[in-house]
């Protein structure tokens, strides 16, 4: 009685790791990837933090919210929202190859 | 006004998620929770947001979540809060009950409106990709009239239900919609909720690029387009008053409209419409700014 108790307890009980790619690595599901021309960033050419488009909008919180900000390409999807939302057009969908 | 730098930086949902490239959902979850802050509790029916946080060892979010058979998301919230009412933390933690449409405006229709009834107090977030998406895309009550589904090949031939009028009938604090484009909008709202007591609602559009037919890039386009052309209003109702959020308060001019063809043509869901079926389109829109509009100069 006790020892299905505890049992029930470890399955009821079990705790859910939170990870980063649950999923595995989801850069792996489109061969197009976001590349950031610093040259026209906004917070790169002011050195202040403003705009940040592409980290309000992307739905897999990949881009960081830095000067320059950064995409965690192994685990974006490429959906090319960041691109569609940057306004002075810095973003571009490129193809890269796998290493 | 809020923002961009007035959000917490903080994560609350990780990278590499199950959810498909360009989901609506995923980027309406992540700002929810940004704006709600780690003390929440999640209740979830079966809906794509279950296969976002993953299987059975690992998830991919750093809230506690709580998995709910289909029919229950409002009753498994109720039992939530009595819970934390019995150990006094009703104030420090926020209940957030998170469904889509299928699982809001059919399957659990009874619950919500059960606790509800009950004052629960707690955040009920219906994100409407209209249709049944993660099995497959089957009509649902939110389906808008026109739509090609596995389960209506030519065509929805009704209007999709009107939910944020049925929960404002229950006479509930708070009901305010959203949509994905407009993420600092639905943040405001979010906080707002936040800081209410009793039953808020809230009824966010989530664009769908499998679903919908578009490509996953235009989710943001797609959600805009939705608002310009008048097919989805923004607007939040606190204790009966009805105001227009500002991204739609300009619409209330007919004139100021896209055509609603630049809405629907964009999306494949709607490419078999006919020229009539799009002049039942322009009055429906027409009838539903018009009630809005009545409404806010009876308020006054």
């Amino acid at each position: 009685m006790t020892d299905s108790k505890k049992d029930y307890q470890k399955i009821l009980g079990s705790v859910q790791k939170p990870v980063i790619g649950e999923a595995g690595k989801t850069g792996t599901w489109s061969s197009k990837k976001p590349i950031i021309d610093l040259s026209k960033c906004t917070p790169v050419k002011s050195g202040k933090p403003s705009c940040f488009n592409c980290w309000l909008y992307c739905p897999e919180a990949v881009v960081s919210r830095t000067i320059p900000p950064q995409i965690d390409l192994e685990h974006c999807k490429g959906c090319g929202i960041c691109m569609e939302e940057c306004p002075v057009k810095a973003i571009t969908m490129e193809e890269v190859k796998s290493e | 006004m809020v923002n961009v730098m007035d959000l917490p930086e903080e994560e609350f949902i990780y990278p590499g998620t199950r959810a498909c490239a360009g989901c609506g959902m995923a980027l309406i979850y992540r700002i929810a929770l940004k704006a709600l802050g780690a003390k929440t509790l999640i209740t979830v029916p079966a809906s794509c947001l279950t296969v976002l946080h993953g299987m059975q060892g690992f998830c991919s979010t750093k809230i506690s979540v709580y998995h709910t058979p289909f029919a229950t998301t409002g009753a498994s919230a109720s039992g939530i809060l009595a819970s934390l009412e019995d150990k006094g933390l009703e104030d420090e933690i926020t209940v957030l009950a998170f469904a889509g449409d299928g699982g809001t405006t059919d399957i659990g229709i009874q619950a919500l409106s059960g606790a509800a009834e009950r004052e629960t107090n707690f955040i009920y977030a219906c994100y409407d990709n209209e249709a049944y998406m993660n099995t497959g895309v089957q009509r649902s009550g939110s389906t808008p009239l026109g739509v090609k589904t596995t389960t209506t090949p030519e065509g929805k031939l009704v209007h999709k239900k009107n939910m944020p009028k049925i929960l404002e009938a229950h006479g509930i604090p708070y009901v305010a919609t959203g949509i994905a484009s407009y993420p600092l909008d639905l943040y405001e709202k979010f906080k707002k909720a936040r800081d209410i007591h009793g039953s808020k609602y809230f009824h966010i559009l989530s664009p769908c690029p499998p679903g919908w037919g578009y490509e996953p890039k235009d989710t943001i386009l797609i959600g805009r387009l939705a608002v310009q052309t008048g097919f989805w209003i923004l607007y939040e109702v606190e204790n009966g008053i009805l105001k227009l959020s500002r991204a739609s308060s300009r619409y209330l001019d007919p004139s100021k409209r896209k055509p609603i063809e630049d809405y629907l043509m964009a999306q494949k869901r709607f490419s078999q419409m006919t020229q009539q079926e799009i002049e039942v389109y322009k009055t429906y829109i027409n009838d539903m700014w018009a009630d809005i509009n009545r409404r806010i100069q009876n308020q006054d």
